[in-house]
């Protein structure tokens, strides 16, 4: 067990964040389910983290700093922590565009997720993609998709990727609850099953998709979704990040060792409207509803009690935990906000990986191509092709 | 060289891919144990084995966006639509994703995919079977297009379209697939985006793309008994395009028609017909006329279906109208 929860602890305490609790290197074990003191402390850390990034990007949604769609996360951090924070750094994730906290679990910076959701230069997608397509492939997020259900396909294939390669790394694939009736979702449950791939598909089921109650348009309840294709169906307590933590820890270790795909109904709720132009209760759940819930299942509140009731935490603890994660989040958006917007110049590059030498790519007479003016030469480099999700580094 | 059929040269293509790259793959509807349902991929599964020549169930969507998402992990997908018509099911995955990625993600994740198959009509297969797709894909700046017309072509340009690292889309014929000709035995990779003049006239330009290449020379041949010879002018590449060749033939006979299978609205042709008046203005002595597919969906009655599709009668007379 002690050997268990150190590779535990030190992967949990290898974000970017700068640390919450590494203060103490003879930290008692099996505090709470054998997490350690530090374990426990930097999930916490991590999902305040989160939670303080995307109250930023409000503020920062409000004053025009940031434009577009832009739909948060806050109510569904442990999700976050629990699912991705157990992963090694080549396990490719992917989700929708509920996407800045999977982002930042994964390994992108808050200072690039923010840049980004600027639409500055410095952004993990340089200002091209925006709050819904985040991507960094060298931390094996591999985005950040915008069309309800598209992304599973593309999920289904990472898990492919794997096994054609004969690697062991597993995808887990992000969805909300909403994306199950899509036909993306049925072929892509069905394929996975065939060929076993190496995906846990997840859904956050925060009960509605958009305003749409999930009960109002499925037929069966989500545990059955996946019956049809043989591909094992479990529920987790999305707002409990240590039992969350603990469920993807265990799963993508099975999966890895040939387990085949897996779906999960991970029970959550989002705190938030829909998006920056939904209200954060709306017309279609009543204040009553969202008020108890977040009462009651905030997951960040439900860790920060049992760590309190255990005397694992001090309210000055949490007070220090919390003002660094501001600083944090604050340093962040000046970062963004300093960042340069993206070069005019560059409005036609990355559109293709290889310029041909021959013919005209585009066609509105600026951006020329070979010989021409704006059309950015062979780009990219080896980041998307060459080293695929993960690249090389292991948390 | 060999004599192959269209087929058989699509196929030497794959193999002359598959054999110096591991990281490519065929998939797709019956693409294995049936041997391609045109029997494009004939002998492959044999010899590559079920990892690399995979049988997908009748799922566009999901199997497109699956070889997307290998491609972005580093594999080279050839995803086989059995024809494009069914690929209208896929479109979101090679417009949204394919399409986009690279541009989304900065340039940090390419799609080197090849989605292909046949487009067009064939013989009264009437209306959802008999379309072609090419407007839809190239529309979305992203994705480039080849239509091979010839054997040699299918090889050089599918062997291209495999090597480039974006989404191509290798749109063939399936009355093409029978068709024999002189294929290059060793490894032949036709660049994209060198169109080929496919006959030297100079009296006009009949500039055209895919299976209507065949019409072309049909046009011409019949042209010459008057005594009017045309240039023909196969694009071979529409994503990217040979401007300069386009510019080059027009210069010379200062008269065009645009041949095409698709419809009218916002077709190919409406495109090449755009690009020759922005830049080439001054060489026309006529204006560029189309000849495209009868604006209506593909009837199944023999004689509307004749009527539907563009002919190489309809060519002489656009041809006639602008000399």
């Amino acid at each position: 067990m002690p050997q268990a929860t150190k590779e535990m602890e030190s992967r949990v305490s290898n974000g970017d964040r700068s640390g919450a609790a590494e203060e103490q290197d003879d930290a008692p074990v099996d505090i709470i389910e054998g997490f350690t003191r530090d374990a426990l402390h930097g999930l916490l850390a991590d999902m305040l983290l989160y939670r303080r990034f995307e109250e930023k990007a409000e503020e920062a949604y409000a004053i025009g700093k940031i434009g577009g769609f832009c739909h948060l996360h806050i109510g569904q951090e442990g999700l976050a922590a629990g699912a991705i924070r157990p992963l090694r750094a080549d396990d490719p994730v992917i989700t929708a565009y509920r996407d800045h906290t999977q982002a930042i679990a994964k390994g992108i910076t808050p200072r690039a997720a923010m840049a980004e959701l600027y639409g500055r230069v410095d952004g993990c997608s340089g200002g091209r993609g925006g709050s819904m397509h985040l991507f960094d492939p060298a931390v094996g997020f591999m985005g950040g998709h915008g069309i309800v259900g598209g992304q599973i396909p593309i999920g289904a294939g990472l898990g492919w990727a794997i096994r054609y390669r004969g690697d062991d790394q597993v995808c887990v694939c992000f969805m909300g609850d909403a994306a199950v009736n899509q036909g993306a979702f049925l072929e892509s449950l069905n394929m996975s099953a065939i060929w076993q791939l190496p995906v846990i598909y997840v859904v956050e089921n925060n009960e509605y998709g958009m305003g749409t109650a999930f009960s109002r348009v499925s037929a069966t309840e989500m545990e059955a979704r996946s019956g049809a294709y043989g591909i094992p169906a479990h529920t987790v307590n999305g707002q409990d990040v240590l039992e969350t933590y603990r469920f993807f820890e265990d799963m993508a270790e099975r999966v890895r060792g040939g387990a085949g795909p897996q779906f999960v109904n991970a029970e959550t709720y989002r705190f938030r409207g829909h998006s920056m132009s939904d209200p954060v209760s709306g017309t279609y759940r009543s204040k009553e509803e969202v008020e108890s819930h977040v009462q009651e299942q905030d997951p960040i509140r439900i860790l920060r009690d049992r760590l309190m009731a255990a005397d694992l935490l001090t309210q000055a603890e949490l007070e220090a935990m919390d003002a660094e994660v501001r600083a944090v989040c604050e340093d962040a958006a000046e970062f963004a906000d300093a960042s340069p917007l993206p070069d005019p110049s560059t409005l036609y590059d990355h559109v293709y990986a290889e310029i041909n030498e021959h013919g005209r790519l585009f066609l509105d007479g600026r951006g020329q191509g070979p010989g021409g003016t704006a059309g950015g030469g062979p780009a990219g480099g080896p980041g998307g092709t060459a080293g695929g999700p993960g690249g090389d580094t292991h948390g | 060289m060999a004599e192959l059929t269209y087929r058989d040269a699509l196929n030497a293509a794959m193999c002359q891919e598959m054999d110096r790259d591991d990281s490519v793959f065929l998939m797709g509807e019956e693409v294995a144990e049936y041997d391609g349902a045109y029997k494009v991929s004939r002998g492959m599964l044999a010899r590559y084995g079920d990892r690399r020549v995979v049988d997908s169930p009748i799922s566009e969507l999901g199997f497109a966006g699956l070889c997307v998402g290998a491609a972005t992990a580093g594999l080279r997908p050839i995803c086989e639509f059995m024809t494009f018509n069914f690929s209208f099911l896929a479109l979101d995955q090679v417009i949204n994703n394919a399409a986009k990625m690279f541009y989304m993600s900065n340039g940090q994740i390419s799609v080197p995919i090849v989605f292909r198959g046949p487009t067009g009509a064939a013989l009264q297969l009437s209306a959802q079977h008999s379309q072609a797709c090419e407007t839809y894909y190239v529309h979305a700046p992203g994705v480039k297009l080849v239509t091979p017309a010839t054997p040699a072509d299918a090889k050089g340009l599918l062997a291209a379209a495999i090597r480039d690292d974006d989404p191509v889309a290798v749109m063939e014929g399936e009355l093409l697939y029978n068709v024999r000709g002189e294929v290059p035995d060793e490894e032949y990779v036709i660049p994209l985006g060198v169109a080929d003049l496919k006959r030297s006239g100079g009296d006009v330009s009949i500039i055209t793309h895919g299976k209507m290449v065949h019409v072309a020379l049909q046009a011409a041949t019949m042209l010459a008994r008057d005594g009017i010879e045309a240039d023909v002018l196969d694009l071979r590449s529409i994503r990217p395009l040979d401007v300069d060749a386009i510019l080059e033939t027009v210069a010379r006979t200062n008269r065009a028609v645009y041949l095409e299978e698709g419809w009218p609205f916002a077709g190919v042709g409406a495109q090449i017909v755009a690009l020759i008046q922005e830049e080439a203005f001054d060489d026309l002595d006529a204006p560029v006329m189309r000849v495209t597919q009868a604006d209506v969906p593909m009837p199944y009655a023999k004689n509307l279906e004749q009527l539907a599709k563009p002919g190489a009668r309809g060519v002489v007379e656009a041809c006639r109208r602008v000399l």
